[in-house]
């Protein structure tokens, strides 16, 4: 029972408040989509526009081809896990699984097998006689997955399902969710979330909203190594945004009175652009494509260093590996990037200085 | 603790059995010490016995504490119904749909329950609905007196049900009927059993309303102290006091039982 989700120019408004801006996606049978992006972008309402919890003011929502628009969220045959799980705290873990097969009518007998099944899945199966209450956040998480797996959905909505958890068990299920999803490659997931580790480790696609609009769309690979615009390559990866000119000579930028070889693709000489350049690609010393400025702030973080570099009024940011000797604040120092890391984004206006 | 310093404990017990004491228990242990006096002249009572008990438990007044008891139970029971079913229709309606409905409910509060127990008795005194001098009468008041308490209770405790768990009930194929019986209700069980502790403690007590439509063979206990205490008789009606107090607390000590038992959080 392979599924996927279409969003057909779906609109969502509260009063004169757009909350989500004629959205069109596909969601493949079997594909895992994760809507990134930050708070207030729309990705949630989209979500629950799907789940049936709002109802847009114009297009159509398909689930496995049937308009479901209409519908009321119970006939929908949609699997959903929200952030903070919603276990039914008046039933035993058991119950709470089995809540969606009795609520259908599904046949007495099959009932324990499946619930066990569920449980078996996410590892649950020992604590099917606990109550919510006396679980962990993390363990919750989980039976809150088991309970939207055991109707068997064709599609499962995720909402933020791993934010309410700390950093070790997130990563924890992380690795759950991705053998889950090999498990069962039939099922279509929409996972929502404003984590791009979370998009990029699970997903399939990201589609990175902001907003209410959808901004991009592609393969983490794509968004990642070549966004096409400065929402998706700052929001994704964190990158460093300069303007730039386009020289005459061919592959040869301006960067203030910085020249900088980067393929220019077919942007015409003249044209402003915007340059992408990951932090963690740029090097602290001489090299190719120098940019020389004054350290502004020094973080560290364990295992690298991030630099915070005034170059030519922009303030520069460069994650370099554990320095033996940090830079004091308004030292001079130099960094370089490889030109193949670098990515031109042709529209150059409106850059911000994330 | 608001209050840190001893000196400032002190105080603040001393305050509060300054007030408590004279205010809230002095009374209630009159009563009780009326009960079992034989006189009361000077500033004690006097010639202690067990005889009002003797006949405050027995004949009229016995059938007065059962009156009382069926007359509150059918009228929680019949006022949380009532109060649940529209406070359950209240939520599902827009804001302005629902400011009407709750100043529907609070009219029975707002008006003196003198003036509900005669529009009551004039209302079913004539055709089509004849209920005067019929026990009805009296539960069907009652029930109008405490089915605001129990819409009101009800109302806060679905404002603050989190619709989280309707929505994944909802997300998991169940049907709305079948949400309300499985999830909502339980989850609303100790706000219900409150309310219906309310209900029940308000109807035992109720007497103005009741003095206005009880018929002979259904004289519920508040009627009961005050005609045992009208006609002189105070130390029998402190004694019959006791024994609604003492009913009213049994059960209400029942409910919360139900409710320690339902509370998951």
């Amino acid at each position: 029972m392979s599924s996927g989700i279409r969003f057909d120019s779906v609109s969502v408004a509260y009063g004169k408040n757009v909350v989500l801006d004629s959205l069109d996606l596909v969601v493949e049978p079997g594909e895992v989509m994760a809507l990134l992006g930050p708070s207030g972008s729309g990705k949630t309402t989209a979500l629950r526009a799907v789940a049936g919890f709002v109802q847009p003011v114009s297009g159509r929502v398909l689930i496995g081809g049937r308009d479901v628009t209409a519908l009321p969220p119970h006939r929908r045959g949609i699997g959903m896990v929200v952030q903070q799980y919603a276990l039914f705290p008046h039933m035993k873990v058991a119950d709470n699984v089995a809540f969606g097969l009795k609520a259908q009518k599904v046949a007495k007998g099959e009932i324990a097998g499946r619930v066990a099944e569920a449980l078996e899945m996410t590892g649950m199966g020992a604590y099917a006689g606990r109550y919510p209450r006396e679980l962990s956040g993390g363990q919750q998480q989980r039976v809150a997955i088991a309970r939207a797996l055991a109707i068997r959905p064709g599609v499962l909505l995720l909402d933020e399902p791993l934010s309410a958890l700390d950093a070790q068990l997130r990563s924890g299920m992380l690795a759950e969710l991705a053998r889950l999803h090999r498990e069962l490659p039939d099922v279509s997931i929409l996972y929502v979330t404003h984590d791009q580790i979370e998009a990029l480790t699970l997903a399939d696609r990201i589609a990175v909203m902001d907003k209410a609009r959808l901004q991009d769309c592609g393969t983490p690979q794509e968004l990642y190594r070549k966004p096409r615009t400065e929402f998706t390559a700052s929001f994704v990866g964190n990158a460093n945004l300069l303007p730039v000119v386009v020289g005459e000579g061919a592959s040869s930028v301006a960067f203030g009175d910085a020249e900088l070889t980067v393929a220019t693709g077919d942007a015409g000489a003249g044209a402003s652009a915007t340059l992408c350049v990951r932090p963690h690609l740029v090097g602290l010393g001489e090299g190719p494509n120098a940019l020389r400025g004054k350290v502004a702030e020094v973080q560290w973080r364990g295992s690298t260093h991030r630099l915070f570099v005034d170059v030519e009024g922009h303030r520069v940011k460069a994650d370099v590996r554990e320095l033996r000797e940090t830079p004091a604040l308004g030292d001079a120092v130099t960094l370089h990037f490889a030109a193949e890391d670098a990515v031109l984004l042709p529209m150059g206006a409106g850059v911000s200085d994330a | 603790m608001l209050v840190h310093s001893r000196t400032g404990k002190w105080t603040t017990w001393g305050v509060f059995g300054l007030l408590f004491v004279p205010l809230f228990a002095l009374p209630l242990l009159v009563i009780l010490a009326a009960s079992f006096a034989g006189h009361w002249s000077g500033a004690f009572p006097s010639g202690f016995t067990g005889e009002h008990y003797a006949s405050a438990v027995r004949g009229d007044s016995l059938q007065a504490l059962t009156t009382s008891l069926v007359t509150a139970l059918s009228a929680s029971v019949l006022a949380l119904t009532v109060g649940t079913w529209a406070a359950l229709a209240a939520a599902a309606l827009k804001k302005r749909g629902r400011r009407v409905l709750d100043g529907l409910f609070m009219l029975p509060v707002a008006v003196p329950s003198v003036v509900v127990g005669l529009s009551v008795l004039v209302a079913f005194s004539k055709p089509p609905v004849i209920l005067n001098g019929t026990s009805t009468i009296v539960i069907l008041a009652h029930t109008i007196l405490v089915t605001a308490f129990a819409y009101q209770s009800v109302s806060a405790a679905i404002l603050r049900l989190d619709p989280v768990y309707e929505q994944a009930a909802a997300s998991l194929g169940a049907r709305p009927s079948y949400v309300l019986r499985r999830v909502k209700l339980p989850l609303l069980l100790p706000s219900l059993t409150a309310a219906a502790g309310l209900c029940f403690a308000l109807s035992m007590g109720e007497l103005s309303a009741t003095m206005m439509l009880y018929p002979p063979d259904w004289t519920p206990l508040p009627v009961q102290i005050f005609a045992a205490t009208d006609r002189g008789s105070l130390f029998t009606g402190a004694a019959v006091a006791v024994v609604l107090m003492g009913a009213t607390l049994l059960v209400l000590f029942t409910v919360s039982r139900i409710r320690t038992r339902a509370s998951f959080r």
